[in-house]
């Protein structure tokens, strides 16, 4: 097993359509994560950041843009890209500094500013660029390969529109207790039923949206945090930020094709089933050992396909673990008790934060309206494009 | 003045009708193929290295999955704003003998009612796009029980 690091702060800007510019999102979540934490900006002696490449040049380069922008104080600095798993990454690095002993106290930050409507492709004509090729030859946005993917589940496993529908549900009601969500209305299964279609069978309401926000960790060894007057931290134990395995037989985005199974036969577990197995082999759990869960719902449908990959439940029994209440508030295993994606919206380097966010006041116990009950271990599961993801476990 | 017909991506696909494949590379040291094609190294990793040579690829799969897309997809995908939106499908098939998954657009009229899981579907050559000069060609998926 590897070495624990504390979680002294979390700290979050509320997500929505602000129609600023991401450093201010970041700042005002790394200062939250400080206040949170009891520590002053200049005590921290590394600051990684997760990038966002909306923001221009200052997004390329985040950890320095942040550290500019809270004061220059010679702080360590490192940014960090990998798309959806952006912010796990940068928690990754923290970690490893940390573990190393290269620093005591690192400050991990993550902000985005999101166009109105799909996310597309960076300029210019790049036919070496497959997330530029899906776009001109295809035209597959991220919500067609969502389509795809519940359609398949509907062929497979039998899920229904309803079922899917019904994560929405749970999700929203959630997020209605959140200050953080964007979305804070509850909705309805005829609410998603009578929105529109948006890749087939998906509609509207089964889609997150593109968001702005902003989410930020102070993390520290726990002999700072011993010294640091915090006797039981939160602690993470696990950041899984591994890649696939040849050949990846799942079609992933951004790609037009798999990996061909001609050759070699493919892994017995998918890509998202080894990011979560990773992470439960390095913290010493497995899922029978979890009081909640954050993943990563893209689509309602992904949340149930996470449920399996998780091993919360057999393959092809996701939409029955929803049906029975397990992953709702007082079941089993609750799942996205932040809301989720569906009421965040994706701000894309700062959400695997935000689910780190998530999991910490719910093992503090300040997780307020949204608390569940003694929690004592939880985890974080996301996947990003062009083989990314992660899962992190924290413990109380 | 006539357009000239281009491929929206070269090298990817040939033929002009019955004769018509994808084509992807195949490694002469383990088999694996790859589509999009690769030619400078094989991405087995079990794999010391081979010569990649260019082949066809089967011209018949089964449907993995399928969707659409009802809202006007954003550039580089082209499209005329003056028109209405007209969504099409997406066919993710399945080729048995090289055992990968492959995205493509149905051919024009095929909607996701007239899909299934397991259908059996055929590549035929499909127009992109049209410009001025240029007719953009592409590769379409087609419902072998259709005969449109």
């Amino acid at each position: 097993m590897t070495g624990e690091v504390a979680v002294l702060g979390a700290g979050m800007h509320p997500w929505g359509k602000w129609g600023r510019r991401f450093v201010e999102y970041g700042v005002v979540a790394a200062r939250a994560a400080l206040a949170d934490a009891g520590l002053d900006w200049r005590e921290v002696g590394s600051i990684v950041g997760a990038d966002t490449v909306r923001g221009g040049y200052p997004g390329y380069v985040a950890g320095a843009t942040f550290a500019k922008a809270l004061g220059w104080q010679g702080a360590r600095v490192a940014s960090v890209y990998a798309a959806c798993a952006s912010g796990a990454q940068a928690v990754g690095i923290a970690r490893a500094q940390i573990l190393a002993g290269l620093a005591d106290v690192v400050l991990v930050v993550g902000a985005d500013a999101a166009p109105k409507g799909f996310f597309r492709p960076a300029g210019g004509d790049r036919a070496d660029d497959p997330d530029w090729l899906r776009f001109r030859v295809l035209g597959a946005t991220n919500p067609t390969y969502f389509g795809l993917y519940a359609r398949r589940r509907m062929a497979v496993h039998g899920d229904t529109p309803e079922d899917f529908a019904q994560v929405k549900v749970k999700n929203s009601a959630l997020g209605a207790l959140n200050p953080y969500a964007r979305y804070r209305k509850r909705v309805t299964a005829e609410e998603v039923a009578a929105s529109a279609v948006v890749a087939d069978p998906l509609r509207l309401l089964d889609i997150c949206a593109t968001s702005d926000g902003g989410a930020a960790l102070v993390l520290s060894s726990m002999e700072f945090a011993r010294r640091h007057g915090v006797a039981e931290p939160v602690r993470i134990r696990a950041v899984s930020t591994v890649t696939p395995t040849y050949p990846n037989t799942v079609l992933d985005l951004p790609d037009i094709a798999t990996d061909s199974a001609a050759a070699v036969d493919p892994a017995a577990e998918t890509f998202r089933a080894s990011i979560a197995r990773a992470a439960y082999e390095e913290a010493g759990v497995g899922p029978e050992d979890l009081s909640l869960a954050e993943v990563y719902d893209l689509s309602t449908a992904l949340e149930l396909q996470w449920y399996e990959d998780l091993g919360l439940c057999g393959e092809g029994e996701g939409a029955k673990l929803l049906r029975e209440g397990a992953t709702a508030p007082g079941g089993r295993i609750p799942v996205n008790m932040s809301g989720g994606l569906a009421s965040f919206g994706e701000a894309v380097p700062a959400q695997a934060i935000a689910q780190i966010c998530e999991l910490t006041w719910q093992l503090r116990g300040d997780a307020g309206d949204r608390q569940v009950s003694g929690p004592r271990v939880g985890i974080t599961a996301n996947q990003g494009l062009f083989g990314h993801g992660s899962a992190v476990v924290a413990v109380r | 003045m006539a357009r000239t017909r281009t491929p929206v991506v070269a090298d990817w696909f040939t033929g002009d009708s019955d004769d018509f494949t994808l084509l992807g590379t195949r490694c002469s040291a383990c088999a694996s193929v790859f589509f999009p094609r690769e030619d400078i190294h094989c991405r087995n990793p079990w794999c010391a290295g081979g010569d990649l040579a260019e082949v066809p690829l089967s011209r018949r799969g089964r449907v993995w999955s399928y969707t659409d897309s009802r809202y006007r997809p954003p550039s580089p995908y082209v499209t005329d704003p003056e028109l209405p939106w007209e969504p099409y499908a997406l066919i993710a098939v399945e080729l048995e003998s090289e055992r990968l998954v492959v995205l493509g657009q149905a051919v024009p009229g095929v909607t996701v009612a007239d899909l299934t899981v397991g259908m059996e579907v055929e590549v035929v050559p499909g127009v992109l796009h049209e410009d001025a000069e240029t007719t953009w060609t592409t590769w379409h998926w087609r419902p072998t029980g259709v005969t449109a």
